[in-house]
């Protein structure tokens, strides 16, 4: 670990990805060494990341003050607990997800790949800025850039479908931050005269209980990237960009970003107390757990393996939602460890649908009956990603499902915990049967021969055998990575719920 | 030096005067654009020297006409309000005058260049003097001279439907001119006087005696100067003028006709009649928020429909206008000084979207949206910089535009109408579509055959593009010159007002 | 004062009033390009009026210091509208510059036959 000033950490943090974008196309010539500079930066980011875990255990809030935007607040970053777990499995899975995506990229000779790497990088610098946040405005302003930097990446393919997609994404993402997270955060900062996340929120006293709904509800909705129904559809439409980016920002960060917002209004602008006493939170909410259920049910419906994964997301994500609505402090232990649990578990599905894309060009869940024998590395991990998901001993997701439903009992809210079962078992129904299919099912005669033929992009020539290959060996190292990460998460919880009890609560 | 220091207020008018004055007398484009640079040039001096002395000493600086002490002469009178506008119009001159060399290079017939020149340099020193003069009539003066070379400089563009916008806007200008004088000219007939700190002072007894004829100047002068700075439905001379116009005359315009004239309203409302006779004694209020509202979403939608992309831009400053207006309507700290850090904002943003327009007429010749299609990938620089800009007109953080948003927000919260808080971030949302629609037809559509041989501009014009780009994301974080300023101007030219 | 009295008081103001609409009328109504500008002129004209008649005093004097007069009339709106005039005049040179170049362009000075040659291209 680097011993440097927690406060330079945190610039650097920043920068580092930032120097990656501005560098990158200056090696548009040279893809190794493009490559390169993404993964000496992921992997500088990731140790910078990391050895800022000592100094905040040790009760170090490095802070840093930028200039002042709007009346009495500035661009201000501040290193809480909370943002730190977000930016550790953030600025960790880009590692893992760079090796991924040159597989991805070289392997499927995707067009602009240059492009691609900056806006990635400039996507992980404002995720980072989103952890970091000293305040609403900051946390607003990443925001926006996470938003607006991912645009090009899902509209990568410059398709009609893609512009389509593009447009509902800009539009719900945009739309909503602008029309109703806007507004929240200006109201807050006008209410309470302040914008910073403090402990114990700000707003106490402050606001009617029917305002305070109000206004938690224009959070809620406002923040669109947590994809809380019916704000959700920009999530299957995103579908549409590369894997990786699916992956990295569809799975984990820009998701994760939402929820990660919410959880943090809701313990530092709000504080829980506050939500609790004023009722709020018992009308709310329903909306995310109504749409666990609704999602997954979705989720069943679709075919397309990818799409069936995001309404997964949305599902998940809203898991995280609701335990943060509990507003109680096992609630937040669990929505904290559920970012993790799930980033790391939903990544390695990703990865897995885009190896099988890559290998064999199958995207839908019908395709895929008797793959398992020609790709056995891939869906045994994704294997081992669907039993984490659902929250199976011995993988992570266990942990985040029993800390959200002990929040859930100690919220006095049984409903929710009834909710969370249930949506376990629908989690089996959708998830389970794709790598079973795979394994257990009897290939058609005619597999070989349609995925040679069978797609539109012209990469038929890797398989003129009419055999069925396992992914690029960047894409293996990335995908066991993760799976493995998912049984390392169960066997070692500790140092996440540590710092997670060390969110200042009241 | 002390000399000079003391005439810097006259100095800000003569200098482009005496530039107008040389052009006019030039025969070669280059030599006429020589001048028009050095006077550009010096006119931001002029003007941050003024701004300096003020924030310094806290005083307004009086200038006196030909030692004619006021009321009876004209008086010069800067404060830090005039000061801030000053700066605004002549920072504009400054970086267009470098990029108006290619550009009217290409689009005007060489004989007439130096005439072109002359134009822009009175409607700078006209607009100038809106801003730095302390006398009703006086502003009169420089409001018709400004317009004057504005029709003419309208009148040059290549189409020919330049010519009938350029007459539309004679006639609508003209119109609103009449009725400012005769808003002026009632006003005189009760008080005596032309001097607007004199007016401040007689306006509040003469209320008393004569108190139909002061609103009724009111009126004719709201009406009049509205005219001018295209509040909605007034604005209708405004998107041909725009559409047609020369680019570089479009770019210049767009960031400085309006502002001044808004500039004017301002110190109608808030100097001369004391804030309390507009707000108190008629609904300025309500009409004036309702008309910025209808601006702001009519005009928007207006942007959206529209295939030309500078009549895109010049609806998009209808709109943005309305938010302009919205924050005088609301009267309050806030809201005023929301209102003026979107002028600066709102000038400097599209000022760069019109060079990058100007930029892409250069090397294509078009503007039609459909034939834009792909530039961005011929033009990757020019059109990054535009997109840039338009993040700035739809107000996302990190941009100038979110400040204003912000700051009009808290106004809209200070007067008690959250709603209007959502109405002003929805309005936001157009801008998103017509930004949108841009970026969809320059990124994602092929280049077609007639942008085979396109690249980049020069760098006289990509420079200041990108000066303006870059400007419009500085702005976006440091706000000492625009919020910091604008708040002091909020606090004193509210004096004690509440609404 | 009576009614009539008001009136005949305020004949000028009347009078100035007329010509305002008229003139403002002419430019809505007309769709000839030179009669705008010559409504516009009447329009301005009425302003003139506006300034000057109230600024003369019935058996004033040009404000000359001696001991002859004691009786003024206030030149300052004189001077006002001399310059006001003077605007007016550019005004219209550049409104009938630009209706002669409309002219030699569309062949044409009526606004609507103008609307419709635009509209066929």
């Amino acid at each position: 670990m680097i011993a440097a000033q927690p406060e330079t950490l945190v610039q650097l943090a920043i920068l580092i990805p930032l120097a990656a974008a501005a560098l990158i196309p200056l090696f548009h010539r040279a893809p190794n060494l493009r490559e390169t500079v993404t993964l000496v930066s992921a992997a500088a980011l990731a140790l910078i990341v990391w050895s800022l875990y000592g100094p905040v255990m040790a009760g170090a809030r490095p802070e840093l003050n930028g200039p002042e935007m709007v009346p009495g607040i500035r661009v201000a970053l501040k290193v809480e607990p909370l943002g730190l777990v977000y930016a550790l499995v953030a600025s960790t899975l880009w590692i893992v997800n760079s090796i991924y995506s040159i597989g991805y990229m070289r392997g499927h000779d995707e067009p602009r790949q240059t492009s691609f790497y900056v806006c990635f990088a400039i996507a992980i610098a404002s995720a980072l800025a989103i952890a970091f946040a000293g305040n609403l405005v900051t946390l607003f302003l990443a925001y926006e850039v996470l938003t607006i930097s991912t645009y090009p990446l899902v509209t990568h393919k410059a398709s009609d479908e893609a512009r389509r997609s593009g447009r509902k994404y800009l539009l719900l993402l945009i739309g909503t931050s602008m029309v109703l997270l806007l507004p929240a955060i200006i109201i807050t900062a006008a209410v309470a005269g302040t914008a910073d996340f403090t402990t114990g929120g700000i707003l106490a006293g402050k606001l009617s209980p029917l305002l305070m709904t109000g206004l938690l509800a224009l959070y809620v909705f406002g923040i669109g990237k947590a994809a809380v129904m019916p704000v959700h559809f920009w999530l299957p439409a995103a579908m549409v960009a590369p894997t990786p980016v699916s992956a990295l920002l569809h799975a984990v960060a820009v998701v994760k970003a939402g929820v990660f917002s919410i959880l943090k209004v809701v313990v530092y602008i709000f504080g829980i107390d506050t939500l609790t006493n004023s009722g709020a939170v018992d009308k709310l909410i329903w909306i995310p757990a109504a749409t666990i259920l609704i999602a997954s049910l979705i989720a069943m419906t679709k075919d397309n393996l990818k799409a069936r994964l995001a309404y997964s997301t949305v599902s998940q994500l809203s898991y995280i939602v609701t335990g943060a609505l509990l507003a109680t402090s096992l609630g937040v232990i669990g929505s904290g460890m559920h970012i993790a649990m799930h980033a790391v578990g939903k990544i390695t599905l990703f990865f897995c649908a885009g190896a099988i894309y890559v290998a064999a060009h199958k995207t839908e869940v019908s395709e895929l009956t008797g793959l398992g024998r020609a790709m056995p590395i891939t869906f045994a991990a994704f294997t081992i990603g669907t039993l984490s998901i659902i929250g199976l001993p011995p993988f992570g997701g266990t942990w985040s499902k029993w800390y959200l439903a002990l929040g859930a009992i100690e919220a006095d809210k049984l409903a929710v915990v009834a909710i969370l079962m249930i949506s376990s078992l629908l989690n089996i129904a959708y998830l389970l049967p794709i790598p079973f299919r795979a394994f257990f099912g009897r290939p058609p005669a005619s597999a070989g021969a349609a995925a040679a033929h069978g797609h539109k992009h012209g990469h038929g020539h890797a398989h003129g055998d009419g055999k069925i290959h396992e992914a690029p060996t960047a894409c293996l190292i990335a995908i066991s990575a993760t799976a493995l990460g998912c049984i390392a998460l169960f066997v070692y919880p500790d140092f996440l719920l540590d710092l997670l009890k060390q969110i200042p609560l009241r | 030096m002390t000399g000079l220091d003391e005439h810097l207020p006259i100095l800000q008018i003569l200098v482009p005067l005496f530039g107008a004055i040389l052009t006019a007398f030039t025969r070669s484009g280059v030599l006429a654009w020589t001048i028009a640079a050095i006077a550009s040039a010096i006119a931001p001096f002029i003007s941050a020297g003024l701004l300096m002395r003020i924030t310094e000493t806290g005083k307004p600086i009086s200038y006196v006409m030909g030692s004619w002490a006021a009321p009876w002469g004209i008086e010069y009178r800067v404060d830090l309000l005039n000061a801030f506008v000053l700066l605004l119009i002549s920072l504009i001159g400054l970086v267009s005058i470098p990029y108006a060399r290619k550009s009217v290079a290409t689009e005007i017939d060489s004989h007439k260049q130096p005439w072109f020149y002359t134009m822009y340099l009175l409607c700078l020193s006209g607009l100038l003097g809106i801003v730095i003069t302390g006398d009703a009539f006086n502003a009169f003066v420089f409001l018709e001279i400004s317009s004057l070379a504005t029709y003419t400089l309208i009148g040059l563009g290549r189409h020919r439907r330049a010519l009938l916008s350029a007459y539309q806007y004679l006639i609508m200008g003209t119109i609103g001119a009449t009725f400012y004088i005769v808003g002026v000219g009632l006003l005189y007939l009760v008080t005596g006087t032309l001097n607007f700190v004199d007016l401040a002072a007689r306006i509040g007894p003469a209320m008393q005696e004569y108190p139909r004829p002061i609103l009724a100047a009111l009126a004719f002068m709201t009406v009049g100067i509205s005219l001018k700075l295209a509040l909605f439905p007034l604005h209708v001379w405004l998107p041909n003028a725009y559409a047609y116009a020369p680019s570089f005359a479009t770019a210049f315009l767009a960031g400085t006709a309006t502002k001044a004239a808004i500039y004017l309203l301002i110190r109608i409302y808030f100097s001369v009649f004391a804030v309390a006779i507009p707000f108190r004694q008629l609904p300025v209020t309500e009409i004036v928020l309702v008309l910025s509202l209808a601006a702001m979403f009519i005009a928007s939608f207006a942007a959206i429909f529209e295939q030309n992309a500078k009549r895109m831009l010049a609806y998009s400053s209808v709109a943005q206008i309305g938010y302009i207006t919205l924050g005088i309507a609301l009267a309050n700290k806030m809201g005023l000084a929301g209102s003026l850090v979107h002028v600066f904002n709102h000038a400097i943003m599209k000022t760069a979207l019109f060079f990058a327009l100007g930029a892409m007429a250069y090397r294509t010749g078009v503007l039609s949206l459909p034939s834009l299609s792909g530039i961005g990938r011929k033009m990757p620089v020019t059109t990054a910089a535009f997109v840039v800009a338009g993040l700035g007109l739809i107000g996302v953080p990190g941009t100038a535009g979110f400040i204003s948003k912000w700051y009009l927000a808290l106004g809209a919260i200070e007067h008690g109408w959250t709603w209007l808080v959502f109405l002003i971030v929805l309005s936001s949302l157009l801008a998103v579509i017509y930004v949108g629609r841009f970026v969809e037809i320059a990124y994602f559509r092929e280049p077609s055959a007639d942008l085979a041989g396109v690249r980049e501009p020069p760098p006289t014009m990509l420079l200041p593009l990108l000066a303006l780009a870059f400007t419009t994301v500085y702005l976006g974080f440091d706000t000492r010159l625009t919020g910091g300023i604008a708040t002091r101007i909020a606090e004193f030219l509210l004096g004690g007002f509440t609404s | 004062m009576t009614g009539w009295e008001v009136i005949a008081d305020h004949y000028n103001y009347y009078v100035t009033i007329f010509l305002m609409v008229a003139g403002l009328y002419i430019v809505i109504a007309r769709g000839n390009m030179i009669k705008k500008l010559v409504g516009l002129g009447l329009f301005q004209t009425s302003v003139y009026l506006l300034y000057l008649s109230p600024g003369r005093i019935i058996g004033g004097t040009a404000p000359i210091i001696d001991e002859r007069f004691s009786v003024y009339s206030n030149p300052l709106p004189h001077v006002l509208m001399l310059t006001a005039i003077v605007v007016g005049v550019a005004t219209l040179a550049v409104g009938l510059a630009l209706v002669v170049r409309i002219s030699e362009e569309y062949g044409t000075i009526d606004e609507d036959e103008i609307f419709a040659k635009d509209e066929d291209q």
